[in-house]
């Protein structure tokens, strides 16, 4: 939305929300639910770009929308600051240390790590230890998410029709929230 | 390269626009695309480079896409990559946050949404299992596969401690 719209009127120069963002992006390692801390440290705390509210209602609309929690609460920042520019700002900090770290790593690092003994043996231990990473998080999400019976019943029936069908997940995605339509429609 | 680069960017278009929620939504969508859809990468490759994502700072599925991208066609399927899974971002927020903010706050989305989350569980679920069929393959990695999800499931862990520890009991156990 534009900055008319939350009341506050800044004029924060792009490069010090680029700077920031770039600084969130770098610096901040464990993915999305590690970075939002931080960017609330920076631009609640620190910066006092935002208020407590305003962080709180953009973290309702990050996680309600599709894409990557830290680029979508950096964008919504950026917005509220200086408009689609200062989105475009944020979206570019967020990302822009990902691409050229990780271009690093796959153009020089990798292909010399694939080729040696021990890095064989080290990607050998992380793989299960990533595997337990992604089941954790089925669980933990199942956990806080499937509240009673309907939803346990809906998420086995989802999965039992993905196994079966092995169609893409997209559509079983889709068929989760129309299904999600009727079954959570009397939950107040 | 025309057509690697346009497919990797409609892939991960639809990794961006389909990953509700952050963190791991994205990989269920990322190994169907990536694997099975396309055959860019194996199921060992893939967890490697997740494990590279989760080490490196900042979000794991940009830079998942950035290896991902890079893999396939150097660096212009690396950019083109990271822009497909961040153009839903970019879209809705900078050009439809208006309607965006509506349809979110209408209870019928609350709704489709918790739906959609529990689909996701589902999805997640499997993914751990095919993948588990390459990463658990004898019975250390089992160990490491039980111990750390006990230990995840336990306390809130940072994800970098599991990646260290997989490391050195690798380092440890590997049959070299």
């Amino acid at each position: 939305m534009p900055p008319q719209d939350t009341g506050t009127l800044h004029t924060e120069p792009l490069w010090k929300i680029l700077l920031t963002f770039l600084k969130v992006g770098a610096f901040t390692f464990g993915g999305g639910y590690a970075i939002l801390p931080v960017i609330q440290q920076e631009v609640v705390e620190k910066k006092k770009w935002v208020s407590q509210k305003e962080f709180a209602d953009i973290l309702v609309i990050t996680q309600g929308m599709p894409g990557q929690l830290a680029l979508n609460s950096a964008i919504q920042i950026g917005i509220r600051l200086r408009g689609i520019p200062g989105g475009l700002m944020g979206a570019l900090g967020v990302t822009a240390p990902s691409v050229i770290i990780l271009l690093a790593i796959a153009a020089y690092f990798y292909p010399f790590l694939r080729d040696n003994d021990y890095a064989q043996a080290v990607f050998y231990g992380i793989r299960p230890a990533v595997v337990a990473l992604i089941a954790a998080a089925a669980f933990k999400m199942g956990r806080e998410i499937l509240h009673g019976l309907s939803g346990i019943a809906l998420c086995a029936i989802l999965l039992a029709l993905a196994i079966i069908t092995q169609i893409h997940p997209i559509i079983i995605l889709v068929i989760g929230g129309l299904t999600g339509l009727i079954v959570y429609k009397r939950r107040p | 390269m025309m057509a690697i680069l346009l497919s990797l960017y409609w892939s991960f278009l639809k990794v961006g626009l389909f990953t509700i929620g952050g963190g791991y939504a994205m990989i269920p969508l990322m190994e169907a695309e990536v694997i099975s859809v396309h055959g860019w990468l194996n199921a060992a490759e893939f967890l490697d480079i997740i494990a590279v994502a989760e080490m490196t700072p900042g979000p794991i599925s940009i830079n998942a896409a950035t290896f991902i991208g890079y893999t396939m066609a150097g660096v212009p399927g690396a950019l083109i990559a990271t822009l497909g899974v961040i153009t839903p971002s970019l879209v809705l927020l900078l050009l439809l946050s208006r309607i965006l903010i509506r349809v979110i706050q209408n209870p019928g989305a609350a709704n489709f949404i918790n739906g959609l989350r529990s689909a996701l569980v589902a999805l997640i679920l499997l993914a751990s299992f095919t993948l588990g069929q390459t990463a658990i393959i004898d019975i250390p990695t089992a160990l490491i596969f039980g111990l750390l999800l006990a230990a995840s499931l336990l306390r809130r862990v940072s994800p970098l401690y599991f990646i260290a520890a997989g490391a050195i009991l690798g380092l440890i156990f590997y049959p070299y």
